[in-house]
């Protein structure tokens, strides 16, 4: 199904054990099969923890974290919610990112689900350890458990109290919970909690600020040399026909050149160039001399991609559909008026500043792969294929990472690395430059959509169809994943159409997702932060708007209109309580603080405009209204982003100001891609390469943001992406409310807004 | 051989004169606080100071600091405790944290020149150093909270 990814069992259901081993207890889920007790268990290992946490005889608490920090300070998250229910003292809480190892479960972080999906069940570990402290520590005590209370680390009776750390020094500790027991226990009502939602300082942030975080290129090993890809023009079908290292020969320090022949077809007619430096690694792939047999997309550029879509959007033989409501034939056929619009996107690189990197090497037999990773079961599979080994002969260690924004999600640039290593028989630590690394970029793949609605006689919309084509990651990378959601329509990438399926009631719909091949063929489509809404938004909330116009209604009264909240819309409990009121209620607190209704007495030039997000997926939604203000330059036809307002609804806010962080990011990521952003496919590669012509936001277009996070106490939802999708539609919006055109192409770059203003 | 100082300390490096200073720090000298993004001085990661003055090291030859006095996030302070990192944790501005050293080095330069600038003069020193995380209002808050800081020291 499509939360596949969400849903996969992440903690094994199968019990949850308390013991101690030598000076330290461990709390583990654990497979309570056989007789062995607890204590056994865990002194023997014989138990497989799927996530655990250690509590040692001097107090310290250990939480394992399988996901990636990239800055979403996410160890500080999860351990929060642990220390919420075992009463731990925060103070005494450290966290610790886990290698790959098969007992940590499937490992992936991304779509904003780190903490929606783990915290039922790190709550119930947590609760569980202070039940086993509190038993334990009773008995020491001599007292009744039922008459002990946990607080920072103690058991308090009213005649005494005693420490985890002197439990985990004296007792015995031996407890188990079947799975149905720990189903059973009772968590804290929101008004219980002491640690959620209050203020605290992320675990990361320290060693962050003095230059002693961790990151994956900062790994040495012993004996190591560093290589160099040295990339093909074209990411696949290229072959090498020959090669001269002759130039990169007086290059001090250069050792060899490794043609990389790889099984699992991720590297396509690239070579290594291996020295005892990485200047001279640098130095000497410069100086090779590569004469490559172009792969059959050699001469595709962007235009062709675009074009492609617009034809496929076109071509209703095409599509997986995503949403059919209604019959919206009919709902087109008897239409009174039908208004249609399309957008595009145009590509964007991840650009995470730390270039991707990787230090393989084999130690008796057994490969050890060091580098950061978001999701490190899916490039396992591709790095056996490749080495020609068993997955379990491969461990990914992690690290922080210079950025994720899902470039990470794929690991392919470990496995040039490891062949290099393989070949060479020694540990290599290959290093992308900048330029390699974009060139390996799987970036957001251009997109086009066309959005219809249809309206009645009495101006009431009675049907909305949205078909949007794009290159599809989960295709090239993810097949499984791919989800046929209406049966016979074939099957969609839920990343590259979710977003679309919005909270709008409307009787008859349809949404389409349509692959297209020539992206697909070309480059590799990548998940980029906001994935889908990240460009379905753009479309849906640009579209939304224009047919409030068109029908002469407020965009904010006609979008509360059709936020009713009945049928799909109705939401379920626990993760979407109260469904598109709570889009309603954040799109109200965003109308009223931004001045909407007195817009028009806004300076000529100056604008309002709004848009709603919902993050990914609609079983994991976060409710988000943003109202951007813009001026806009007629003569140079540049945008002005004075302010952005984002008002939130995600539930529980676990870790307050880091939840404000997410959203200051995703707003000004928002902004970046919106305005500032963009490359192009280029005979078949993307066309820059750095910072030279690669144009991020930086500090000085950062407009004043006034975030505003909703009181809360519905379960959870992701935030590091939702505070990207609704900036750029709303900024669109913005333009039209100033200018009275409309840009439906992004970026919205001077030249296509003075288009628009000279159309 | 370029002899020069490192966070106050001798050393004679051995990598060729026109090896880039950052990877004689990093991999040479083996202090991995100041990091490679752009390569081309673009985006800041590498930020050191040589004589106080904040240089990108990714494009700066380590002959050019012979006999100078190379500081780096390491060396910025005893304790980790320079105003810059303590207002970073305060304000609690890092992301990734990977731009962050080069943001704190930058940002020191400026102050050593600048002691209380105004916020458009924080945004013309740090406009050079991309942070990719865009964690860019927090990252002025910092500055000109340690700012005042240092002023009222």
């Amino acid at each position: 199904m499509v939360d596949d990814i969400k849903t996969l069992p992440q903690i094994s259901r199968r019990g949850f054990i308390v013991g101690t081993a030598g000076t330290t207890a461990v709390l583990a889920f654990a497979g309570l099969s056989g007789c062995s007790a607890p204590q056994e268990s865990v002194e023997l290992k014989s138990f497989e923890p799927t996530v655990w946490t250690e509590i040692s005889s001097d107090g310290r608490i250990k939480v394992n974290i399988a996901k990636a920090e990239m800055g979403q300070h996410v160890g500080t998250a999860l351990a929060r919610v642990v220390a919420e229910e075992l009463e731990a003292d925060w103070d005494q809480v450290e966290i610790v990112h886990v290698d790959s190892d098969p007992k940590w479960g499937y490992m992936v972080t991304g779509g904003s689900w780190s903490v929606f999906t783990t915290f039922d069940q790190l709550s119930r570990a947590g609760a569980a350890g202070r039940i086993a402290m509190i038993e334990a520590g009773a008995a020491l005590m001599g007292v009744e458990a039922s008459a002990c209370e946990a607080r920072a680390s103690k058991v308090i009776h009213s005649g005494g109290e005693i420490s985890y750390a002197d439990i985990v020094a004296q007792g015995d500790l031996s407890r188990s919970f079947t799975d149905d027991e720990l189903q059973a226990i009772t968590l804290k009502t929101p008004s219980e909690r002491r640690l959620i939602g209050e203020k605290m300082d992320a675990l990361d942030i320290p060693a962050k600020s003095t230059g002693k975080a961790k990151y994956g290129l900062d790994v040495e090993l012993e004996g190591m040399v560093f290589a160099r890809p040295v990339v093909p023009p074209t990411r696949y079908g290229c072959t090498i026909n020959s090669y001269d290292d002759s130039a990169a020969q007086s290059v001090p320090g250069y050792m060899q050149t490794v043609e990389i022949d790889d099984p699992s077809g991720t590297c396509q007619g690239w070579l290594a160039v291996v020295a005892e430096s990485w200047p001279a690694a640098m130095a000497a792939a410069d100086a090779l001399d590569v004469d490559w047999s172009p792969g059959p997309r050699a001469e595709t550029n962007e235009a062709d991609i675009l074009d492609e879509g617009r034809r496929l959007v076109a071509d209703p033989s095409y599509g997986a559909e995503w949403v059919r409501e209604g019959d919206p034939e009919a709902a087109f056929e008897s239409a009174a008026q039908v208004i249609e619009t399309a957008y595009t996107t145009n590509s964007v690189f991840h650009f995470q500043l730390e270039p991707v990197n990787a230090l393989a090497t084999q130690v008796d037999g057994h490969w050890h792969i060091h580098g950061g990773n978001q999701w490190q079961s899916l490039i396992l599979p591709v790095l056996a294929e490749a080495l020609g080994v068993a997955e379990t002969d491969i461990t990914l260690h992690q690290y922080y990472l210079g950025g994720g924004f899902g470039r990470r999600l794929f690991g392919d640039y470990m496995v040039p690395a490891a062949l290099t290593s393989k070949a060479l028989g020694r540990p290599v630590k290959m290093v992308f430059t900048r330029e390699d690394d974009a060139w390996l970029d799987c970036v957001r793949s251009p997109s086009v959509q066309s959005v219809r609605s249809a309206v009645d006689a009495d101006g009431t919309l009675i049907g909305y169809e949205h078909r949007a084509a794009a290159g599809w990651p989960t295709y090239s990378m993810a097949p499984g994943f791919l989800a046929e959601v209406v049966p016979g329509t074939g099957k969609a990438d839920s990343f590259s159409i979710a977003g679309a399926d919005h909270w709008y009631t409307v009787p008859n719909q349809r949404v389409a997702a349509i692959r297209n091949d020539v992206a697909q063929q070309t480059f590799l489509p990548g998940w980029l932060r906001a994935v889908g809404p990240g460009w379905t938004h753009w479309a849906v909330e640009q579209h939304v708007d224009e047919v409030a116009h068109a029908l002469g209604q407020d965009p904010v009264e006609f979008r509360l209109s059709l936020l009713d909240a009945t049928g799909r819309n109705a939401g379920n409990a626990p993760e979407s309580v109260g469904g598109a009121n709570r889009l309603a209620n954040v799109l109200r607190r965003a109308r009223d603080k931004s001045d909407w209704a007195n817009r028009g007495s806004l300076p000529d030039g100056t604008g309002l405009g709004v848009a709603l997000c919902t993050g990914q997926e609609r079983t994991m939604p976060t409710w988000l209204a943003c109202v951007a203000k813009v001026n806009v330059n007629r003569v140079s036809g540049e945008v002005a982003v004075e302010r952005i307002w984002q008002v939130v609804d995600c539930g529980t806010v676990v870790h307050p100001d880091g939840a404000l962080a997410q959203i200051e990011g995703g707003t000004l990521w928002g902004l970046s891609m919106a305005l500032h952003e963009s490359t192009r496919i280029e005979n078949g590669a993307a066309r820059d390469r750095n910072l030279g012509t690669y144009t991020p936001l930086r500090m000085a277009d950062v407009p004043e943001l006034d975030i505003e996070f909703l009181e809360s106490q519905e379960f959870p939802t992701g935030l590091g992406e939702p505070g990207v999708s609704a900036v750029a539609p709303a900024i669109a919006n913005a333009i039209f409310d100033a200018v009275g055109v409309r840009v439906r192409d992004m970026p919205m770059t001077p030249d296509r807004v003075l288009a628009a203003l000279r159309a | 051989m370029v002899k020069l100082k490192l966070n106050g300390n001798e050393v004679e490096v051995s990598s060729p004169e026109e090896t880039p200073l950052l990877w004689v720090i990093r991999d040479e000298l083996k202090l991995k606080g100041t990091k490679f993004g752009c390569g081309i001085a673009q985006c800041g990661a590498c930020t050191v100071h040589i004589d106080g003055v904040a240089v990108r090291s990714c494009v700066t030859p380590v002959i050019a600091a012979e006999n100078a006095e190379v500081t780096t996030i390491e060396g910025l302070s005893d304790q980790d405790d320079h105003p810059l990192q303590q207002a970073w944790i305060e304000t609690q501005a890092p992301q990734c944290g990977y731009c962050q050293s080069g943001q704190i080095m930058q940002a020191a330069s400026l102050l050593a020149q600048t002691p209380n600038p105004t916020e458009a003069e924080i945004v013309a020193a740090m406009n050079g150093n991309l942070c990719r995380c865009m964690a860019y209002t927090r990252i002025k808050k910092a500055i000109a909270l340690a700012a005042d800081r240092m002023a009222e020291e």
